[in-house]
């Protein structure tokens, strides 16, 4: 079935999964979040065993998120990997030493003669919730703003000259660090962070049940709201009214167009439309819970983050818009035709894709059947495999 | 090219990919093999109700657990190494390439990752059947896990199913059944997982033989070691005959590495197996001298393992290099001329179509195309040797001998003396006359890191084997790397060798805290 689509429509089908793993990616960092949070949120020792071991349950789908989504704009979009990875390279290897260090941290912290101590497991976490998300969402927003690489293949038959025949190159010397002197990159980092923070307290609400770490919860709830939604609107605001990188749909070539974003959000009703209910969805989230001390605000907000997430990957690459721009080289930027895998690979990946349902539904239906109850002190007592 | 250049970036990333890659199998083999001696363990528990049982296989699932944790933060390097420090490889080869990974992702990761929580977390949420079929579920997606980087590997060491696209200047996939199936990569899944169920029951025998050491926990042990022992002894006959496979594969697809493996330089018909050797040290491939010091040779047996066929020839490392019209063997230097006629008409092709000469274009072009008849030619003549368009000097094309040679020797000794090892365990634990013999306790102690050492032997062969090569006769090494500083990957190889350090004396710490404190109702926290 796939075979009868054309390029194009295989080449958007693949974005959109992109988009989606986006959005789930940011949604299942409240993990990260809430790793920022143990102390604040735990007083006592049981109460951050509580915290520790209510998200050592979940990383492992943050983490493998991480990965599919890797291997999947590999698949699909082999361009933006050797471009973005192989150029931003310090961004790229400060998030993955992140998540190297969280890999181990759930199941090393308590376990006695653990040689660093169960401090450093936590610091590590720490680590891992700042600057993951920061990072993440700095990475992002260079989608908008651009980014210092040239691409040509001519290179690749370069023998000639003194170089390495490489395709893609970096023009800055700081390797993808120049991305943080642009204060609207850091805007988004910020934003991605304070919101981590966010659904992690929500989901704590949802997950622990003891008194005080609900009580504090609600109390953190609204100290972390501010913030976001500052860096949130200032990213957006300006993100509406900047140029942005557009395609000319018959010759290809790339130009500036003014308000180009928010062009592309009138032009794309349906995308305006999620934009918003997104952004609804994720206060609706918090106010629920602030004001009813409801705790199934995690819901309400991780759907909204996911849908705003999604959004904002479609107005970087959809309706004639290059989703990775090149401050280099107008020229090089990538857009979802000029960068993905070929006819036939993007077929067989999309008979894979088939397959994503399915993993949803086993993964749903094995975690209820262990997850059905919240966390509590006897559970600490009772269980046992903790962390 | 190559003599001109600063190659420290490429030497750094080879290094920081070698280094990481060690790391990752350090833990992997043992989740490959340890899952499914845990899920043998449970299984016997659910069929018995034993209770014994029980704690077997909690006790050795606490291990599990420790081990994967360090085997995912490993692995999350590796995949993204390739943007990171391979990107020209990333372009030139991912429209095959990034497809395995992004299956690995979906298909085993999220399995592994899931019933992995029941696993551990659902002894007494869920029912036995659904918690026995989780633990099954956990071994058959790391196996799963391993299946397609390991179809990826194969690829590059004989790359299948794929079209040179002049346009986009990489290989594109047109087949993908013809990579999944390929022989080198069935041959490669297949000896790489029951590598590791050996090396897990080696684990298990000798965390086992400790206990009998210190005479504690002796039903325990012996329980566990009579379900290694017969796992291990069946999983190493199949290692033994799939590495006889690989070897195989490695004879037709890449036989300068095959000319290593065996340190032969000149080649011979009816050329004979190197059981023992010792080579002599410093030997340049055309200095004229003996190779080897000292060998015991099983005659006739390598052209009979390589080709089926006790009187066949076997091209060696000269062969290779200065080539050999007898048997049709072009010389290095001849495919660096052809592999740069191959890059610079790929060049003309470009310009023209920069220059918009479409004329030119279209007639170069043809080259590219395997459906005319010019083009099934240039692509057999030429186009074949592309890769070798980057190297200059037929030395180029040698890997490092020595290393790859004593590898290989030690792995496949290893294979061997694995399989009697094995045999003598069953025979003593069905005797009833383990305990007493202490000098086979200790033989089980020691065996255990002997299991690493011919794992990590086997992807030496492999890997350092078949240099120059990244993707065979296509890519260099030297070709794939990134445009980076080389102090940006010298500080990040210092970065992984410290951390992973720590984390694997971290790993190692805990693991032996767990088994001094041993099974009580399966290891505590
Ligand atoms: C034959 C098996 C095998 C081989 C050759 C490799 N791996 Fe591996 N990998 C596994 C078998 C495995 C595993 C057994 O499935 C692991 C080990 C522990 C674990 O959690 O899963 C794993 C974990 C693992 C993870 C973490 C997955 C997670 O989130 O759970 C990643 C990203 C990779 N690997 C990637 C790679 C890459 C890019 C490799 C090659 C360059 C590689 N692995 C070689
Ligand atoms: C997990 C086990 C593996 C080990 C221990 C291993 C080992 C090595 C070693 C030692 C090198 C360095 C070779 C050199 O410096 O010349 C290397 C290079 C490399 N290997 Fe592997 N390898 C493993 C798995 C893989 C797999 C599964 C792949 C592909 C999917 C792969 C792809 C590469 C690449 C791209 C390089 C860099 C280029 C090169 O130097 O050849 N490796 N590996
Ligand atoms: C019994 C005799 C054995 C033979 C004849 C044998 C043969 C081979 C050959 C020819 C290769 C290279 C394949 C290639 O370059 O593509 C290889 C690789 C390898 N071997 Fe073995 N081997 C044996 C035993 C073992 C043992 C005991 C282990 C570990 C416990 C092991 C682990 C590996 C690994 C991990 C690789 C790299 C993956 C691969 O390329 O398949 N082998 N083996």
């Amino acid at each position: 079935m796939f075979e009868n689509l054309s390029y194009l429509v295989l080449q958007q089908y693949w974005w959109i999964i992109i988009s989606l793993l986006a959005g789930l990616l940011v949604f299942l960092m409240f993990v990260q979040g809430g790793q920022t949070l143990i102390y604040t949120l735990g007083k006592t020792e049981l109460q951050r065993k509580m915290i520790v071991n209510s998200l050592g349950r979940k990383w492992e789908f943050t983490f493998t998120t991480l990965v599919t989504f890797g291997g999947a704009f590999f698949a699909s979009f082999p361009l933006f990997y050797s471009t973005s990875f192989g150029g931003a390279y310090w961004v790229w290897m400060a998030i993955l030493f992140s998540f190297v260090i969280q890999a181990v941290a759930y199941e090393f912290r308590s376990k006695p003669n653990n040689f660093l101590g169960q401090k450093t497991y936590e610091i590590f976490l720490f680590l891992n919730g700042a600057l993951g998300t920061i990072l993440v969402g700095t990475a992002v927003a260079t989608f908008f703003t651009g980014a210092e690489f040239k691409v040509d293949t001519m290179n690749l038959v370069d023998i000639t000259s003194n170089k390495l025949p490489v395709i893609s190159t970096w023009e800055g010397p700081a390797n993808g660090l120049e991305a943080v002197l642009n204060f609207q990159n850091v805007a988004l980092g910020l934003a991605v962070f304070f919101l981590a923070r966010i659904l992690g307290i929500l989901y704590f609400m949802n997950n622990i049940n003891e008194k005080e770490i609900f009580a504090r919860s609600k109390k953190q709830l609204l100290i972390n709201t501010i913030p976001f939604l500052v860096f949130f609107l200032f990213f957006v605001g300006r993100l509406l009214f900047i140029d942005g990188f557009a395609v000319n749909p018959e010759t290809k070539e790339i130009f500036m167009e003014s308000n180009k974003y928010l062009n592309n959000l009138l032009q794309m009703p349906i995308a305006l439309i999620l934009f918003l209910v997104g952004v609804v969805l994720v206060l609706f989230g918090i106010l629920k819970s602030i004001v009813k001390d409801s705790s199934n605000g995690i819901w309400f907000a991780g759907l909204g983050t996911v849908i705003t997430v999604f959004t904002l990957f479609i107005i970087a690459g959809f309706n004639n818009t290059a989703y990775y721009p090149s401050s280099a080289d107008l020229q090089s930027s990538l857009t979802i035709e000029n960068s993905s895998s070929s006819f036939y690979t993007l077929t067989a990946m999309s008979y894979v894709s088939l397959l994503v349902p399915f993993v949803i539904a086993y993964i749903f239906y094995a975690w209820k059947s262990i997850n059905n109850k919240k966390i509590d002190t006897k559970e600490m007592e009772e269980e046992h495999h903790l962390y | 090219m190559l003599e001109s250049l600063d190659l420290s970036t490429v030497d750094w990333s080879r290094g920081q990919f070698a280094l990481t890659a060690i790391y990752h199998w350090i833990f992997v083999p043992l989740t490959l093999g340890l899952a499914f001696i845990i899920a043998i363990m449970e299984t016997i528990y659910v069929k018995t109700g034993n209770p014994e049982w029980k704690k077997i296989t909690k006790f050795w699932m606490t291990l599990f657990g420790i081990n994967f944790a360090i085997g995912v933060a490993t692995g999350i390097i590796l995949e993204f190494e390739f943007g990171t420090n391979w990107s020209n490889y990333s372009w030139f080869v991912g429209d095959i390439f990034g497809a395995p990974l992004a299956i690995e992702g979906i298909m085993a990761f999220f399995m592994e990752s899931t019933f992995i929580a029941v696993m551990f977390f659902g002894w007494n949420k869920v029912s036995k059947g659904f918690h026995l079929t989780s633990t099954w579920l956990v071994a058959i997606g790391s196996n799963l896990s391993a299946l397609w980087i390991l179809v990826a590997n194969g690829w590059m060491q004989s790359p299948v199913g794929m079209r040179f696209n002049p346009d986009t200047a990489r290989n594109e996939m047109v087949n993908f059944w013809d990579v999944l199936f390929s022989p080198v990569a069935v041959n490669k899944f297949l000896h790489t997982i029951t590598s590791g169920y050996v090396l897990a029951s080696l684990f298990v025998i000798g965390v086992s033989a400790w206990y009998l050491l210190k005479k504690r926990e002796t039903v325990f042990a012996k329980k566990s070691m009579i379900i290694a022992a017969t796992f291990g002894l069946l999983s190493a006959l199949f290692v033994a005959s799939t590495g006889d496979g690989s070897a195989y594969e490695v004879t037709q697809k890449q036989p300068m590495k095959l000319s290593a493996m065996e340190g032969l330089y000149e080649g011979k018909t009816a050329a004979g197996l190197v059981a023992f050797g010792v080579l002599t040290p410093g030997k340049t491939y055309d200095d004229g001298k003996d190779p080897f010091i000292f060998k015991i040779e099983i005659p006739k047996m390598l052209s009979m393992l390589g080709y089926r066929n006790a009187a066949a020839f076997v091209p060696g490392v000269n062969d290779l290099a200065n080539g050999n019209p007898q048997y049709g063997l072009l010389s290095a230097n001849e495919k660096i001329e052809r592999g740069k006629i191959a890059i610079n008409t790929l060049r003309e092709y470009k310009e023209a179509k920069k220059t918009k000469d479409t004329i030119k274009a279209r007639e170069l072009a043809l080259n590219f195309d395997e459906n005319t008849v010019q083009g099934k030619a240039f692509l057999a003549d030429y186009f074949k040797y592309f890769g070798y368009g980057y190297l200059n000097n037929p030395k180029d094309i040698i890997p490092n001998v020595p290393l790859t040679f004593y590898s290989f020797h030690i792995m496949v000794g290893l294979g061997f003396y694995f399989i009697i090892f094995f045999v003598l365990i069953l025979f003593f634990v069905y005797k009833h006359d383990f305990e007493n013999k202490k000098w086979l306790i200790w033989l089980s102690i020691i065996t255990m890191p002997l299991a690493y050492i011919a794992s990590e032997a086997g992807w030496i062969v492999a890997e350092m084997g078949r240099q120059p090569w990244v993707i065979q006769d296509l890519m260099p090494t030297v070709a794939a790397a990134s445009q980076i500083d080389s102090s940006a990957v010298i500080i990040t190889f210092i970065l992984f060798a410290v951390i992973f350090t720590a984390l694997l004396i971290a790993e190692i710490k805990i693991m032996t805290t767990q088994i001094k404190i041993g099974p009580k109702d399966g290891g505590t926290n």
